[in-house]
């Protein structure tokens, strides 16, 4: 057994921990969140000049890594900063999906302009009615002649506002919730027939609803009817994302408290010396802690297991969301009414926490899942 | 000990539904039962509808306009309320300044304001916290200095709720010398917020609203006689007003209704497989905040009960703080849950009454998790639950 990080494995976090630390403090964080795009287009070259863009793809991709060790190493430091780039929707889904289940051509014609930087993706997936059910698919491709046309609306799609190109998950076959009959598709997002309605999320990510009418697809991605077990596939990948993710945030909002709580003083001395939040502060280190420690369970399991343990992870998504929970709510409660303010980042870290806790499935979801398998 | 309503209970009852029928206004209404932003003048019509029906101040003595009501009564009066979707008084002048003045303040103190404040004619502010005086509230640096006929007040407020639209602001200000003991030397004095030597900065919240303020006090020049009661004992007035607040905090009747709206949107979310109502994890949660809820209703009912025999609200009130916030905080969370994905997008915009585009999520889906985090706050204002757990281990454990 051995939890070190290798040379190389020391150089991204190296590398991701000090551009957290010197490009992406709170104000540059709130300046880029301001701009018309909502996030950093010259960041993300970066990202693609230093190689955290193919991170996410094995060398037979021509990736430099696809493990989920290096996934978690990045966004665990990128949790620290909440770095809002859409690092997930593009590089980790959709071009994880590409990857996954495309022909030769389609991640010929993909995958280098990802890992390069130049093109924004996203995976449409999720429905008004779907809640986490990933096989409740009611939008429908239907084929005539050969030819498909896509119909129907997906919800919260992140990055599907900046997307130029989008996977969508639609039913080519069978009832609404049947796991059989679901296929992918790549669809032009700037298509006449494609309606789609920008917003930011509360945690700042950007995101979109989209309606197809009508659509041609570009092309379908992957076995037609059969394309469950990718979805499933990629969205346990991306949710191990955000729980590193959280991890890191975790850090930052009980660093804050901390540094709070030893600074402000009430009826003549620290609060940080009350031993009440004193015990407080130590069950947010412990949740912390047990946090980190479950997400290196998942990721040891999962890489040694092609990059797939759904119970490992489920148990991860759960244990972290609990602690997610906690922690994001006492790191405001200790600060008081400052926590409450848009200028104090502990309340965008909160945020990000709490969303974390309900994306691809609720805390209570993956609880289930895991008692399940 | 009786549970049931006497007739005349159930008299009251069918007056006050009746009442609510007839005048509670339907857009106030819709927007109280979504948890949607409610207007300044939206607040100053209903409490003016009350007021015309003498119905505007419930807790105060009959001789100044009060009601006069049971405990009995006010409990059916905020049930029915909660139930018809009328909103919740703003409480600064209704029932924070108001007993303090009808309680210790002089007859031409009680005529010049309190007529006003029962008509909803001015709108009060708090002038309590400030940024080195949260929890150890005593610890307000704001000086009033006595010159002549007046006080000179220099200092900022700040937490102050809904301070942009106020005419008046009640404030905990320092009489005494630097060297006095703090609560000693804090009087109790009442500010016209039309001073031009005071400024109101907003404060946005990480809802992304604009519900607080900082209030900046530069040589506002005060009326002496606007000081309530006697120099130096504002602490004691406070703490009296503090405990008045208590008792209305658990907000028991807005939850019961809140968990009603939330077991029907359960229900209507069926995701093609199960209905979230019919998840046993999902019922069990909800089950656990409705079982403490009616805890809750009866530790309110029995203070109640104590009040209408004579006895001042006592320390216990705190309990009715911090568990009323706790269930407002569990709630909350459910209905984020419940909206899933759609607790997400940041559109707020959207709930405008000009807004004509894209409606995102069903309903007011969206709205969950603001509401979330804005009730952050619920168990850090009016005394932090940490504060109040304070309060029942000394006062009440004596510990």
């Amino acid at each position: 057994m051995d939890f070190s990080l290798s040379s190389e494995q020391q150089m991204i976090q190296d590398s991701v921990s000090k551009f957290i630390r010197s490009d992406y403090d709170f104000d540059t964080r709130r300046k880029i969140l301001a701009s018309p795009a909502g996030y950093s287009h010259k960041n993300w070259k970066l990202f693609a000049e230093l190689g955290w863009l193919m991170l996410p793809f094995s060398e037979e991709n021509d990736g430099i890594s696809g493990t989920m060790a290096d996934l978690a190493l990045v966004m665990e430091e990128f949790g620290k900063g909440i770095v809002v780039e859409p690092f997930i929707a593009t590089a980790v889904m959709a071009g994880g999906l590409i990857a996954l289940a495309g022909n030769q051509q389609q991640k010929d014609e993909y995958l280098p302009k990802i890992m390069a930087g130049e093109l924004q993706m996203a995976f449409a997936y999720a429905e008004p009615q779907s809640r986490y059910h990933l096989n409740n698919v009611k939008c429908t491709a239907t084929e005539t002649k050969g030819e498909f046309v896509i119909n129907g609306h997906k919800s919260v799609v992140l990055n599907g506002n900046h997307a130029e190109t989008l996977v969508v998950a639609a039913r080519t076959c069978g009832n609404t919730s049947d796991n059989n009959g679901i296929s992918l598709f790549l669809v032009d997002a700037n298509h006449a027939s494609v309606k789609r309605e920008g917003y930011a999320n509360v945690d700042g990510h950007q995101a979109a609803d989209i309606w197809f009418d009508n659509t041609p697809p570009l092309g379908l991605l992957g076995e037609q009817d059969n394309a469950l077990p990718a979805m499933n596939t990629i969205i346990d990948k991306a949710t191990l994302a955000i729980c590193a993710e959280a991890v890191g945030a975790m850090q930052i909002a009980h660093e804050r408290t901390l540094e709070y709580a030893k600074t402000r003083k009430q009826f003549g001395r620290t609060i940080g010396s009350f031993q009440a939040l004193q015990h407080r502060m130590v069950n947010m280190f412990i949740e912390h802690q047990q946090a980190k420690s479950i997400l290196l369970m998942a990721v040891l399991k999962m890489d040694s297991n092609d990059g797939i343990d759904a119970k490992a992870l489920s148990a991860a998504k759960s244990r972290i969301g609990k602690a997610a929970n906690l922690v994001g709510r006492e790191s405001i409660q200790i600060h008081g009414g400052i926590g409450m303010t848009d200028e104090l980042d502990v309340g965008h870290i909160f945020k990000r926490l709490t969303t974390i806790q309900y994306l691809f499935g609720s805390t209570d979801v993956h609880t289930k899942r895991f008692a399940s398998l | 000990m009786n549970l049931n309503f006497t007739t005349e209970e159930k008299d009251f009852q069918q007056e006050v539904r009746q009442f609510l029928q007839q005048k509670l206004p339907e857009d106030i209404a819709i927007k109280t039962k979504k948890a949607l932003h409610i207007s300044k003048d939206q607040y100053v019509q209903w409490q003016q509808i009350l007021n015309t029906q003498g119905w505007a101040a419930a807790n105060w003595p009959v001789e100044h306009g009060g009601t006069g009501w049971t405990s009995t009564q006010k409990y059916i009066f905020a049930n029915e309320c909660a139930k018809a979707g009328a909103p919740d008084v703003i409480p600064f002048g209704l029932k924070m300044v108001a007993p303090v003045i009808y309680t210790f303040g002089n007859d031409e103190q009680k005529q010049r304001f309190l007529p006003d404040i029962l008509a909803s004619k001015v709108w009060w502010c708090q002038g309590y916290s400030e940024t080195g005086a949260g929890s150890d509230l005593a610890g307000v640096r704001t000086t009033a200095v006595k010159d002549g006929d007046e006080y000179v007040v220099n200092g900022t407020k700040t937490w102050t709720t809904l301070g942009q639209y106020a005419d008046w602001i009640f404030c905990l200000v320092r009489t005494g010398p630097p060297s006095a003991k703090n609560q000693e030397a804090i009087s109790f004095l009442l500010i016209n917020m039309h001073d031009p030597k005071i400024t109101v900065s907003p404060i946005i919240t990480i809802d992304g609203t604009h519900e607080v303020n900082e209030v900046h006090f530069d040589g506002v020049r005060v009326p002496a006689n606007n000081l309530i009661g006697t120099e130096g004992q504002g602490w004691t007035y406070a703490k009296v007003l503090l405990t008045h607040e208590r008792t209305g905090i658990a907000r028991v009747a807005m939850s019961k209704e809140r968990l009603v709206q939330l077991k029907e949107l359960a229900e209507k979310s069926d995701d093609g497989a199960n209905k979230l109502i019919d998840d046993p994890i999902f019922a069990q949660k909800v089950a656990n905040i409705e079982i403490d809820l009616l805890a809750l209703e009866y530790t309110e009912l029995r203070t109640l009960s104590a009040i209408s025999t004579g006895q001042a609200p006592g320390p216990e009130s705190s309990i009715l703080k911090i568990v009323g916030t706790q269930v407002i905080q569990a709630i909350d969370e459910l209905y984020v849950e419940v909206a899933g994905y759609y607790s997400m997008p940041f559109v707020p915009q959207q709930y405008g009454d000009e807004f004509s585009g894209q409606h995102i999520g069903p309903e007011t889906a969206t709205n969950s998790s603001l509401r979330y985090f804005n009730n952050r706050k619920a168990s850090i204002y009016g005394g932090s639950n940490e504060i109040q757990t304070n309060i029942i281990s000394k006062a009440v454990l004596g510990l």
